[in-house]
């Protein structure tokens, strides 16, 4: 053997045989295939749970309709024909209905089949008719066809929720009402319509006349209590700690402070509202100002954080320049070093106040869980949140329910997605690179 | 509402202020003879700040103790028959005289004497209102018309302005720490309320849990047993379910798309994480309520085992969906911090890539990673929505995950919604177990914030 062969074989050689080289990479391809596995099931979870989102919840914004010849009888509403408001308001409209649904049946005699065929239509139909006569008395002694809102169990059938081929005893909708239904669809008397009422009444018992309205506006008034309290504080307690603070150790106790109260369970931050906001001072419960306060507080210290990275960010010469000018430490801070912040502090803010947003644990603790019929009109009256009226409704027995939730769930989404969008173009219009 | 107006008269009245302040100072240094040591705005803004600021605090402190200084003047005013009554007696009379007051109508027959009492209820608050309003603006004129008079040429208003402010700031920063007091003293307080009526001992290392107290002494079955080893037994089931869901899960995905993917990959996959990070927690509680929780039920009794509707599985997975971003942004981040000469010299030896995240770079990161699963383990814990929704009620001291098991947070929800009187055991628990609850995330979080300073100063 040559010099140069016994180069080219070395002891070693035998170790890196081929064999070794396949399984090292096998096992490459191996670990690089987990890691994609990895991506992919948390992408195919998050389409998962987007789409039952979607496909329970997008029939809620549909609501069947029926078409009824309504005649406003005299007798029924004002006997006396006094046309007293107080006398229309309380008038038992229901009988109309009922009546008008009888006389799309003529042939329904028994009295058990003629309350389900009466059934088939909301209970909030009366109060339809009310509102039409009380704004048009006018109305009273005519007749008129009105569409109204199916009950909750019917609109389910209509959309297809409920199957026909279950067992007739495993159905919610018996085929006495399928039959009839199917009637009314062929003379052209039922329609799907885009469901308004979702989005103009607060909550209620019934499906078909719940809606968001209330807890939207109960949300937007938590927040803007959170946003006024949060962000001065915020901002300001950044600058401190950024720009002011001495080195010593109250200042480190401030700073693992914030940063181990943002990792604080927000139930917590619940009981604290309950001990101290409801108990020792007295507030309101269910009231938008305490849940503004709760929230507040928990997302004090995502503001804060976020807002000493972008006062960080600012370089030091913009500072020093301002103090070689002539400005005094608050001038340089508050001309220059904060507006040059600025975008990231928004930034910050806005993904606190989308945390905020969905949060519902610390609101459970005080008291804004109620069923609450009416829309809030201040910070002081009872009200819920979008999250808590999610979880309200997912707990309703109620079947509809279901569709229902998951609707508020998609106008929830909707909203976070146009805020984290709206931080997202802060971020990339204002925001500048040193 | 009248606060409101107070408020808002308040800042007419500091605007006001301000533009007095500035003329004056403007008017000083037309004269010419002399510069003024602060700009015109600061000598303004030092007025209204004098104007606010007192009697912003003085309206605050009133609107405290208000309240209660009307009690004390509506118990003196009231019969002596009234007040011999036992507390809870004259709280009921006390709120009966409120709603008298407040124009409501109260049940049961009118007492001259309540109604008596309750219109001086209403005139001693009128009276208080008008009092405070009168306070409160002249203490805030006569801060403003101080500081106006001290307008002059050598009058360093900037200074005391950026003394204030500063001050402002220090409060500011404080609300953190002041949060913090008061969650330590208030869940301590309530805690220790109800250590006085159960063992510390008891409820710390009691195998039984059934928080009922007994409206009557001799009642069946209200024993009221505030054990709490099944709860954190639950907690515990239902956390590590979620960590052997997320953990695996988070790792590989943080270690794909810090070493593998190119940053076209990264630039999809990574918003989509921060979309799951993003999704409220009450709808993953929906999610598992309504999808994984019938599937798993389905799914065990197609293998022919009992599934409880509300299994610890399908709470503990969900949970783990929810923790996933969380792992993988956190240890993406560690891994990042890695410093290349590692990896580069790990590759010059022949490793191949696997073998580099494997024996060099996970170890190397391994702190940071560990801090980052403690965080992950604290979230777990104290996470509320998912395990109300989708976890049971009962209180089953039981290590299998096909059974409901409750938590800490769903018995603190249980016994704190709805209405309850404040001083019984049962609400006062739901104050022990957050103790424990904000201890033990406390001690979590403190211990892993260490170790990922300590780690992060490693490679700096």
């Amino acid at each position: 053997m040559t010099d140069a062969a016994q180069f080219a074989e070395p002891a070693g050689r035998s170790k890196l045989s081929p064999a070794r080289l396949a399984r090292r990479r096998a096992a490459e391809r191996r670990f690089r295939l987990y890691g994609l596995g990895a991506v992919f099931t948390g992408a195919a979870i998050l389409l998962l749970l987007l789409g039952t989102i979607v496909a329970n919840g997008y029939t809620a914004f549909f609501q069947t309709e029926i078409v009824l010849e309504i005649e406003f009888d005299p007798e029924t509403i004002d006997p006396d024909g006094t046309r007293d408001p107080e006398i229309l308001r309380f008038a038992n409209y229901q009988t109309l209905v009922h009546r008008a649904m009888q006389a799309q049946f003529p042939e329904v005699t028994e009295r058990r089949a003629k309350r389900t065929l009466v059934r088939m239509i909301s209970s909030g139909a009366g109060l339809t008719l009310q509102n039409m006569v009380l704004s048009d008395p006018g109305l009273i002694g005519g007749s008129q066809t009105v569409w109204l809102k199916t009950s909750d169990d019917i609109d389910s059938f209509a959309k297809g929720k409920i199957a026909r081929d279950v067992a007739a005893a495993d159905r919610r909708v018996k085929d006495q009402e399928i039959a009839w239904f199917d009637t009314l669809e062929a003379r052209g008397a039922v329609r799907s319509k885009f469901n308004t009422t979702f989005f103009a009444t607060g909550d209620s018992r019934e499906p078909e006349l719940a809606g968001i309205r209330g807890a939207v506006v109960g949300s937007f008034l938590t927040l803007l209590v959170t946003l006024v309290l949060s962000f001065p504080a915020g901002v300001l307690a950044a600058v401190y700690l950024e720009e002011f603070a001495p080195k010593n150790r109250w200042t480190d106790l401030i700073e693992v402070n914030i940063n181990n109260l943002a990792a604080v369970p927000s139930i917590v931050f619940g009981l604290l509202g309950l001990a101290v906001f409801l108990n020792f001072f007295g507030l309101p419960r269910s009231a938008p100002l305490v849940g503004g306060m709760v929230l507040a507080l928990m997302t004090l210290p995502t503001i804060i954080i976020a807002g000493r990275a972008a006062l960080k960010a600012v370089p030091p010469s913009v500072r020093e320049a301002a103090l070689g000018v002539g400005a005094s430490h608050l001038q340089a801070v508050t001309h220059h070093v904060l507006p040059l912040a600025m975008p990231g502090m928004l930034t910050g803010t806005i993904i606190g106040m989308a945390q905020a947003l969905g949060e519902s644990a610390p609101l459970l603790m005080i008291g804004m869980v109620a069923f609450i019929v009416d829309v809030p009109g201040g910070f002081t009256d009872p009200s819920t949140v979008l999250p808590v009226q999610i979880y309200l409704w997912a707990d309703s027995p109620e079947r509809a329910f279901v569709a229902k939730t998951s609707a508020a769930i998609m106008v929830l989404l909707a909203f976070l997605i146009a805020m984290n969008a709206l931080a997202v173009v802060v971020r990339k219009r204002f925001e500048r690179r040193w | 509402m009248q606060i409101t107006l107070i408020i808002a008269a308040l800042l007419i009245l500091s605007s006001v202020a301000y533009v007095v302040g500035s003329r004056r100072a403007l008017a000083v240094g037309r004269t010419g003879k002399v510069r003024l040591h602060s700009r015109s705005q600061y000598h303004g803004a030092y007025a209204a700040l004098w104007c606010a600021l007192p009697s912003l605090l003085l309206i605050v402190l009133w609107s405290i103790a208000e309240p209660q200084i009307a009690e004390w003047i509506l118990i003196a005013r009231l019969p002596d028959a009234a007040r011999a009554l036992e507390p809870d007696r004259l709280n009921l009379l006390i709120l009966d005289v409120r709603s008298l007051a407040g124009g409501n109508i109260v049940s049961g027959d009118l007492d001259p004497a309540l109604q008596a009492a309750a219109e001086d209820y209403n005139r001693f608050r009128t009276l208080g209102l008008a009092a405070m309003v009168v306070v409160a603006v002249a203490v805030g004129a006569f801060g403003a018309v101080r500081a106006v008079r001290l307008v002059g040429p050598a009058y360093r208003a900037r200074n005391e302005v950026e003394k204030i402010v500063r001050g402002i700031m220090l409060v500011a920063s404080t609300i953190a720490v002041l949060t913090t007091l008061g969650i330590v003293l208030s869940l301590l307080f309530e805690a220790l309320r109800f250590f006085a009526e159960v063992p510390f001992f008891d409820f710390l290392f009691g195998l039984h849990w059934s928080p009922q107290t007994a409206l009557r002494a001799d009642q069946v079955g209200a024993s009221g047993a505030f054990g709490a080893v099944p709860l954190f037994a639950g907690t515990f089931l239902i956390t590590f379910i979620a960590m052997c869901v997320a953990a695996p899960i988070g790792l590989l995905s943080a270690i794909y798309m810090s070493e593998y993917a190119g940053p076209r990959f990264r630039a999809t996959a990574k918003p989509m994480l921060e979309i799951l990070a993003g999704v409220p927690t009450v709808v993953y509680g929906f999610f598992a309520a309504l999808t994984v929780a019938p599937f798993v039920r389905n799914f065990g009794e197609s293998l022919g085992l009992s599934v409880s509707s509300e299994s610890a599985l399908a709470a503990g997975g969900v949970m783990g969906i929810m923790i996933i971003p969380f792992i993988s942004s956190l240890s993406d981040d560690v891994m990042n911090a890695v410093p290349q000469s590692l990896r580069d010299g790990a590759y010059a030896l022949g490793a191949t890539k696997s073998e580099t995240i494997k024996q060099v770079i996970f170890p190397a990161a391994l702190p940071g990673i560990v801090g980052g699963l403690l965080l992950a383990v604290s979230r777990a814990i104290g996470e509320t929505m998912i395990v109300v929704m989708a976890a049971g009620l009962a209180a089953n001291l039981s290590a299998n995950p096909l059974e409901a098991v409750t938590t800490v947070t769903v018995q603190i929800v249980t016994l704190l919604v709805g209405d309850q009187e404040f001083d019984s055991a049962k609400t006062l628990a739901a104050f022990a177990l957050g103790l424990v609850l904000f201890t033990v995330t406390l001690t979590l979080n403190v211990a892993a914030l260490y170790i990922v300073r300590r780690y992060r100063e490693k490679y700096d």
